[in-house]
């Protein structure tokens, strides 16, 4: 009796809970529905897990940080413990920055785990966006969630830039000027544009406070309501898995949620966490007691913007001399309006190469087993070629660095990157696509005739061959199973008329899959196993036959 | 006291007023001048022995006049060392920059050829030759002064080429600005003072001893306190930053990732 | 059920042989691993508690004070323990995943992420059904005066931002410079003399009267501050026009690059080339600094000088053009 009263009371407090939550919320259909969705398992896909932890973390650090710091830009005379400003003009902004960094405990340990977990966020954020394009993932019915993502890796670089403004140090205050000069330079509207960021003449008293507004609500906001659309639709989708023995378009191998991945995934967030305070701990990031508060005459040698908006500044940096141009009385700042213009238009190329893709190859089923790279080599090619003129764009924001750490001449280093941003990215393509269409004829040789296995044998009639072994059936479907796809004519439509779009479609097809390496089929598999048998068994009748 | 005037009248027009009025318009003008450089470059009296002249006259032939010519007039491979002072010849020569060697953009920064006597013999050898910006004296180098004007005059007038935490910045066609955290006061006083090769010259009306002595306790202060933070990472800003965000931890997380999702054993 | 487009099927492709068998683990097999793996789980969940006991320990043991040692202290101590804290818990939480949890790949079924017909068929008849009792398409006038008032009505609010800055009027195109202004050193203002200026020397220059802790002392330096420089007369290439701006080789320039508004801080004493650090635009102080490299168009403003009685560097009049970075209307004649 008392037995029973007391396992009762054991299982009362849990089972009591549960029950009362559920009457009211529902957590029994909600737990039945996702407790045992099964996620797959690939390092590849913990990317954007990286991103969101990251992100959490900056909404931890940053919600600390946001209780010690003023966005005001009203002049003060510094009074704190940091000696060498001592006595010295400032805002406001930096005044308190200063004060996080010396005289909160645990501030500057908050301001580091801060900013590196920003650059992480970013990181993590683009390179699990190259994964996605590296593997097909952006495919139907994924095309809108790579835009959301999209627009969340944009919004995670506006974050940043208004994020490291805010201090008001003579870094950032530079980068400010950098927008200012840009802005003014648009046509028309720049200077008013220009007027209404700032409240007026550049710096003002207005834009720390503004971007703070930006920072800490807004783009903030903007971002979970767009990370909250990209988390559902994987829920709606589910994620994607490679292809490997017993993966189809139409299921999903992998592990339940509870327990597995509540672990692992719950575990690597204290895991992220951890590794951006270790980082915070030991390295110094934006030490901005060196810097001072903003003034527009001083400025820092190697002044370049947090990695995300590098490629931004380098290309700037890249940009030809003296193409600014006059219209009668009217100045065209075509040495802005050009990076400008090329920015904006590889971010769109990005946006909207799902699209792209979906209308050359006509594909209108859906894909849920990714593709190795090696197996869409255009697609890999041209992901690489863009990468490549993210790189050097980047790498131009360094040319100062590069030229002092590595004794050249600053000069012969932009003319270079000049070049390479042209050069580059056409070698990276033709390389990729050469690179991708051998592994895949590699794959497919060992497909149909095994592995290598270091056995040389020599025939009766003196022929010698290296035996192979034949794959496992997993291994070897690993190989086979990718998606193959042929270019196209150009078809007239129902009115007999061959329209330009069909032109253009049947050339982009030709330029996607003409180069093609087909997976190997059974039937081939078959016959080259056969005409193994068959030497197979000339060998044992030869080993017979000598003893 | 008319009489006095009478006197005076008579006197203002004689020959000697000619004299008096010339010496008085020298003393005026020579004076002037005087304090005018003394403006522009320190007007501590410098001490050279003949012995130590002598002792850098033979160094000098021996070393320098291959570039510089045998009277330091300058040839084609190295410029006149004729006003440069005792403080360009101790700052080129003790940093190793001088005696020169490969040809390039700038000079490089080389183990140092001479002992201490030799270099304060070749420095007043060639601040023998003309007068020129002199060593600083140790009252000047105490860097005991105000680290924070000394921070703003460093930011407005040498952070553009050594960067705001002295790591050194790029110049043109291969040139750059050294990085100062291993430098001496005397160094840095010297090298203000003397503006050697494309460094501007900051002369005393520009940055008065004073204010050197500010910067130099400014550089002080960043060479003995290292970063509250941690490791500095060459104080070379962002672009570093982002190298180790890049390499470091998402290298390091992707390594636990792929530990993470391999099966156990 | 869908067009595979330009897809090949191959109708010999090789079958999929189903998932993997499991293999098994260690800690499956052996009791001695499995023990082994809980007590390294369990010694990981304690090392994070030990971890978080430092951080909580060092925040009070190293406090903070002037001494920035103190500073630094603090920071690793906390920092080190967070750090033990959190990844003890996070490595313990993957580790007791991997090796203790089932690791048997399981398979779930997807279903097409379109809904069924049966489904669309409802969901249009809903959509048709609130289009009929609303009267939306049949009735013109009200969709079409709805379409105007839902595109109006957000116009209001764009139109509260306009003041959020008041109209530059012609600010860009005046600075603090005026006749008779004297050329003082930044920061701190004191006046500069013609002998001051030897050859080889940069002066850092902002107008007399310019101090900081004064309303508009950012904005004004931020179009007026100046190089000011000596070169040998003989190497100053100057037009008719401008031989008068220049002093026995002394020049001053508006130090704001034309590109997009950094200082052009640098002087190469020995080349005369100024260059700008952030995008390395180059100009070529003796030839009227214009550029010669970078991304640059227009050459820096030059500022007309010359001495007053007492030998102190004074300015002629304000820029004869508007300085720092292009914008649209800048050469159009006021």
């Amino acid at each position: 009796m008392s037995n029973t009263a007391n396992t009762q009371k054991k299982n009362g407090f849990l089972a009591g809970t549960a029950n009362y939550v559920d009457e009211r919320v529902g957590v029994g259909g909600i737990l039945k529905e996702f407790g045992r969705k099964i996620f797959p398992d690939h390092w590849s896909f913990m990317l954007g897990e990286v991103a969101l932890y990251s992100f959490l973390v900056l909404l931890l650090s940053g919600t600390f940080l946001t209780f010690f710091f003023q966005p005001s830009m009203t002049d003060v005379i510094y009074d704190g413990v940091y000696a060498p400003l001592k006595g010295a003009h400032m805002s406001i902004a930096y005044a308190s920055s200063l004060d996080i960094t010396f005289e909160v405990r645990g501030g500057l340990l908050m301001r580091q785990v801060h900013h590196w977990s920003a650059l992480l966020f970013v990181a993590a954020a683009g390179l699990h966006m190259l994964r996605v394009f590296f593997t097909g993932a952006f495919r139907k019915p994924r095309e809108i969630n790579w835009v959301v993502g999209f627009v969340l890796f944009v919004l995670g670089m506006a974050a940043g830039f208004t994020g490291y403004s805010l201090p008001d140090d003579l870094l950032s205050g530079n980068g400010l000027r950098i927008i200012d000069g840009m802005i003014k330079g648009v046509p028309f509207i720049g200077t008013g544009i220009s007027s209404l960021l700032f409240g007026g003449e550049f710096p003002g008293h207005a834009i720390v406070g503004r971007l703070y507004s930006l920072h800490i609500m807004l783009v903030p906001a903007l971002i979970l309501v767009f990370l909250a659309v990209h988390l559902f639709m994987l829920v709606i989708h589910k994620h994607t898995h490679y292809s490997g023995p017993g993966r189809k378009d139409t299921n999903v191998v992998g592990y339940p949620l509870m327990p597995v991945y509540v672990a692992k995934a719950g575990g690597f967030f204290f895991i992220v966490f951890g590794v951006i305070m270790l980082i915070a701990t030991f390295f110094t990031i934006n030490p901005i007691w060196n810097y001072g508060g903003y003034d527009p005459s001083p400025v820092s040698a190697g002044t370049q913007p947090d990695w995300y908006i590098g490629w931004l500044d380098g290309a700037l940096r890249l940009a030809p001399t003296g193409i600014e141009f006059m219209i009668g009385d009217y100045t065209v700042s075509t040495n802005i309006l050009l990076p400008l213009v090329v920015s904006l238009v590889f971010l769109a190329a990005v946006a909207i190469y799902p699209f792209v893709e979906n209308w050359v190859t006509g594909d209108k089923r859906e894909h849920h087993v990714l593709d190795r790279p090696r197996n869409a080599p255009v697609r890999t090619a041209i992901g690489a070629a863009g990468v490549m003129f993210y790189a050097v764009l980047w790498a131009g924001a360094s040319t100062d660095l590069i030229a002092t750490n590595f004794k050249m001449s600053l000069n012969q280093v932009l003319v270079t990157m000049q070049i390479s941003l042209i050069i580059l990215p056409i070698v990276a393509f033709l390389v990729t696509k050469r690179v991708c269409l051998s592994l895949q004829r590699k794959d497919r040789e060992i497909a149909i005739h095994g592995r290598e296995s270091g056995r040389i044998v020599r025939l009766p009639h003196g022929e010698y061959i290296e035996v192979h072994e034949p794959l496992d059936p997993h291994d070897l479907y690993k190989l086979v199973d990718f998606k193959d796809y042929k270019p196209t004519l150009a078809r007239p439509n129902a009115q007999g008329k061959i329209t330009v779009a069909a032109r253009v479609r049947s050339s982009l097809s030709k330029f996607y899959f003409e180069d093609r390496i087909a997976p190997a089929t059974q039937t081939e598999i078959d016959e080259a196993a056969h005409h193994a048998h068959e030497i197979e068994a000339e060998v044992q009748k030869a080993i017979e036959s000598s003893k | 006291m008319a009489q006095l005037k009478r006197k005076l009248n008579g006197l203002r027009r004689s020959p000697r007023a000619l004299v008096v009025v010339l010496f008085a318009g020298l003393l005026v003008v020579g004076s002037g001048y005087t304090a005018v450089q003394a403006a522009v470059s320190p007007s501590t009296a410098v001490t050279r022995s003949q012995e130590q002249i002598d002792l850098g006259k033979r160094i000098f032939l021996s070393n320098c006049a291959s570039c510089h010519g045998k009277n330091a007039e300058g040839t084609m491979n190295g410029p006149s060392l004729i006003g440069v002072g005792e403080a360009s010849v101790d700052f080129q020569v003790s940093t190793g920059r001088m005696p020169g060697a490969a040809s390039g953009p700038q000079l490089e920064v080389k183990p140092v050829q001479f002992t201490e006597e030799q270099i304060s013999a070749l420095a007043a050898y060639v601040g023998s030759l003309a007068d020129g910006p002199s060593i600083p004296d140790a009252s000047l180098l105490q860097a005991n002064g105000d680290s924070t004007k000394g921070g703003e005059l460093f930011r407005i007038n040498c952070a553009m080429c050594h960067n705001a935490g002295g790591a050194g910045g790029a110049l043109t066609e291969g040139k750059y600005a050294p990085n100062l955290m291993g430098s001496s006061e005397k160094t840095i006083y010297e090298a203000m003072l003397t503006g050697p090769q494309n460094m501007p010259v900051f002369n005393d009306a520009n940055i008065t001893p004073a204010e050197k002595n500010d910067i130099i306790t400014y550089l002080k202060y960043l060479q003995n306190n290292r970063s509250v933070g941690g490791d500095e990472l060459g104080n070379l800003g962002p672009v570093v930053e982002g190298l180790v965000a890049w390499l470091g931890m998402l290298g390091l997380i992707i390594a636990i990732t792929i530990w993470l999702g391999a099966k156990s054993n | 059920m869908y067009d595979a487009g330009l897809r090949v099927i191959h109708e010999d492709a090789v079958a999929n042989p189903g998932i993997e068998p499991h293999r098994v683990r260690m800690t499956d097999k052996s009791v001695k691993h499995e023990k082994n793996a809980v007590r390294q789980v369990a010694a990981l969940f304690t090392l994070s508690m030990l971890g978080s006991a430092l951080a909580l320990y060092a925040y009070f043991a190293f406090p903070i004070s002037e001494d920035l040692t103190t500073v630094r202290l603090n920071t690793l101590y906390l920092g080190v323990g967070i750090t033990l804290g959190l990844l003890g818990i996070g490595i313990g939480a993957v580790h007791w995943a991997k090796t203790l949890m089932p690791d048997n790949e399981v398979s779930e079924e997807r279903h097409l992420t379109r809904g069924s017909d049966e489904k669309r068929a409802a969901a249009i008849e809903i959509i048709n059904l609130a289009n009929q009792e609303s009267g939306f398409s049949r009735r013109k006038l009200i969709r079409r005066t709805l379409y105007g008032s839902l595109a109006l009505f957000p116009l209001p609010g764009i139109i509260l931002f306009a003041d959020l800055g008041p109209s530059l009027g012609d600010k860009l195109r005046h600075t603090a410079w005026k006749q008779g202004t004297r050329l003082t050193k930044d920061p701190y203002g004191s006046p500069i003399k013609a002998s001051e200026v030897t050859i080889g020397s940069v002066f850092h220059v902002i107008p007399e009267g310019l101090m900081p802790g004064e309303e508009n002392y950012l904005e004004e330096k931020a179009k007026a501050a100046v190089l000011l420089v000596r070169v040998d007369p003989d190497q100053l290439i100057e037009t008719e026009e401008r031989a008068s701006w220049s002093y026995q080789g002394i020049v001053a320039y508006s130090k704001i690059c034309t590109h997009v508004g950094c200082p052009v801080a640098l002087y190469e004493q020995q080349t005369h080339h100024l260059l700008c650090p952030c995008h390395q635009s180059t100009f070529d102080l003796v030839n009227g600094c214009k550029v010669i490299f970078g991304p640059a168009t227009r050459p820096l403003p030059q500022l007309p000088i010359s001495v007053d009685a007492e030998g102190y560097l004074i300015a002629q009049s304000d820029f004869h053009e508007p300085v720092g970075p292009s914008f649209w209307d800048r050469s159009v004649q006021q």
